[in-house]
């Protein structure tokens, strides 16, 4: 990997007591971020890169935590000197998005209301609201605007919905594997990971806090589903076939093929440490994103809003977010004359294709942020 | 095909653009047509580019860059979103040739192609001697070649004809990027032509 890691990090904490007004109309009165920085932010300010993540990621974007040298943050393949986020010249932000469960204000966090879990009573997040609460972090940073915002998948649609609501905030916007809105296939999807949550005894209608339990069985199911539409029918077909782990069928429902044996181990360590809160969450942000429906569906008019220049970049095997999908953006943003590049790129890896590390992948961002002016 | 700076169709192209315009290139390769027309003519340009390399090279350059096939359209672009639609060197290249053709006038006013001229006596005297021409224009051996549309001046006047487009200027060069005034199909090794259609 060209590039070095960035090293040792440490998270940091800001509240913020102002009260933020959701969309769904709750209130948050105070709340938390937790965020990390890599780099060093200029005299200007004027250098500064939000990541944004998707479902299930956090603050935790690049590097490693002194006293856990093994827990390496999610994109750090893309970030760090001489990386296509090279911290060399830029200072990079990524943060846990509000109802998370990594340390921002979440569902499993106090309400100050009652002093126990928030549970149920957490208010329903959209995008826009992340957005908001991500300006004040930008705030307290003294970041007038971002030099970049970027993300892949529910992070794309971030930094698309930034450029949408602070276009004067965002000077370029790198939108990979994204959408402007779900198609019905996407919502389903989401809605039968959220049914598996929802009825399971453990659930207790969201306060499983209380009980001292949590609905394992309903998140590791919704986190088997939701992995194989990240994943493409080549790359399942080239990593387990119909391998079975042993040689002869044991005619029951134990674990016999391998993809079986990954999905269920998939499941497993992702109940281990998350949420089913800020599964159903996130995943209800998802199916209402849709900044076009401020101009009744028309996606040109939305994007006139913007001033950003744009990166779209799309995965050939990614069935979750087509390229069709990331085309539909190209298409606004060409329609209204802005500075836009979309590369299509041929990786294997589906969805989660905009993880991976990648020399042609990581050329196109490396190429786009190096003519970047600060 | 990438481009090269200091082709005489270049110059000719950059000729007929205006300041300010808004130009889209198919197959714009590493974006040199672009930057050469953003830099001298001050024109907004978008390339479209269905290379990985190429691709990359063209964001390096600094040019709007779409990836995608020429031959699935230009689905992405609204009508009449250009002044000038450039192919360059690639309608040879292109299996849905009336296609493209329309494409680029539904979504630009003018359509500048460019295109080797199979009929230019020099490849007529390598068929004749029984091989099948390489030369400037056409730089490849026959087993390499992305060539699959093989076509004269006349060829492409009659299905502009057949095709209600209208040739609204034409120019025709030899090997050595010289002006031919005269028996253009036969003394003409690359054309370029300026086309409208009919609204």
């Amino acid at each position: 990997m060209p590039g070095q890691s960035v090293g040792a990090v440490q998270s940091q904490r800001a509240n913020f007591d102002q009260p933020l007004h959701l969309r769904s109309g709750g209130v948050l009165p105070a709340y938390d971020l937790v965020y990390e920085t890599y780099g060093t932010l200029n005299a200007a300010k004027s250098n500064a890169i939000l990541v944004c993540h998707a479902l299930s990621g956090h603050h935790h974007v690049a590097g490693h935590y002194a006293d856990q040298p093994d827990n390496i943050g999610w994109w750090d393949n893309i970030i760090g000197p001489g990386r296509p986020l090279d911290t060399d010249r830029f200072f990079i932000v990524g943060l846990n998005n509000l109802g998370g469960c990594h340390g921002s204000t979440g569902p499993s966090s106090p309400n100050p209301a009652t002093g126990k879990p928030w549970g149920a009573g957490f208010p329903m997040v959209a995008v826009i609201d992340w957005v908001h609460a991500q300006a004040r972090l930008a705030d307290l940073l003294g970041i007038d605007s971002w030099a970049a915002v970027m993300g892949g998948s529910l992070g794309g649609m971030q930094a698309l919905r930034w450029s949408i609501t602070y276009p004067e905030r965002v000077r370029n916007a790198i939108v990979i594997a994204a959408a402007p809105k779900l198609s019905a296939q996407n919502i389903a999807f989401n809605d039968v990971a959220r049914q598996a949550i929802l009825t399971d005894p453990d659930f207790h209608g969201g306060n499983y806090y209380e009980f001292d339990t949590r609905p394992v069985r309903g998140l590791r199911l919704a986190r088997m589903l939701g992995h194989i539409t990240y994943l493409s029918d080549d790359q399942m077909g080239e990593k387990f076939g119909r391998e079975l782990r042993n040689s002869a069928f044991s005619f029951g429902f134990d674990v016999e093929f391998e993809v079986e044996s990954y999905l269920r181990y998939q499941g497993d360590k992702f109940a281990g440490y998350f949420d089913a809160n800020t599964y159903l969450l996130m995943t209800k942000a998802l199916d209402y994103f849709d900044p076009s429906r401020e101009d009744n569906g028309d996606l040109n008019a939305t994007m006139a809003r913007s001033k950003a220049n744009f990166l779209i970049a799309s995965f050939t095997t990614d069935w979750r977010f087509t390229p069709a999908r990331s085309k539909e953006i190209v298409a606004a943003l060409l329609a209204n004359g802005r500075n836009v590049s979309y590369a299509e790129i041929d990786l294997n890896f589906g969805h989660d294709s905009f993880l991976m590390e990648d020399a042609h992948y990581h050329g196109v961002v490396d190429a786009y942020l190096r003519n970047i002016k600060l | 095909m990438t481009h090269t700076l200091g082709r005489p169709d270049f110059e000719l192209i950059a000729h007929w653009i205006e300041p300010g315009h808004r130009v889209l290139d198919l197959g714009c390769g590493d974006g040199t047509l672009l930057k050469h027309l953003i830099d001298t003519r001050g024109v907004q340009g978008v390339g479209v580019e269905i290379d990985d390399a190429n691709v990359l090279a063209a964001i390096k350059n600094g040019i709007n860059v779409i990836q995608g096939n020429l031959e699935r359209g230009l689905d992405v672009f609204a009508d009449q979103a250009f002044d000038h639609v450039v192919l360059s060197r690639t309608l040879q290249t292109v299996r849905h040739t009336e296609g493209i053709l329309r494409e680029m006038l539904r979504v630009g006013c003018e359509a500048v192609v460019s295109f080797p001229n199979f009929a230019y006596w020099k490849n007529l005297r390598s068929v004749l001697d029984g091989r099948m021409p390489v030369s400037e224009d056409l730089p490849y051996q026959w087993y390499d070649s992305p060539n699959v549309r093989f076509f004269t001046l006349l060829d492409f006047e009659a299905l502009c004809d057949k095709m209600g487009l209208i040739i609204r200027e034409r120019s025709v060069l030899d090997e050595a990027g010289n002006p031919v005034e005269t028996e253009a199909n036969f003394l003409g090794s690359l054309a370029v032509y300026r086309l409208t259609c009919k609204r």
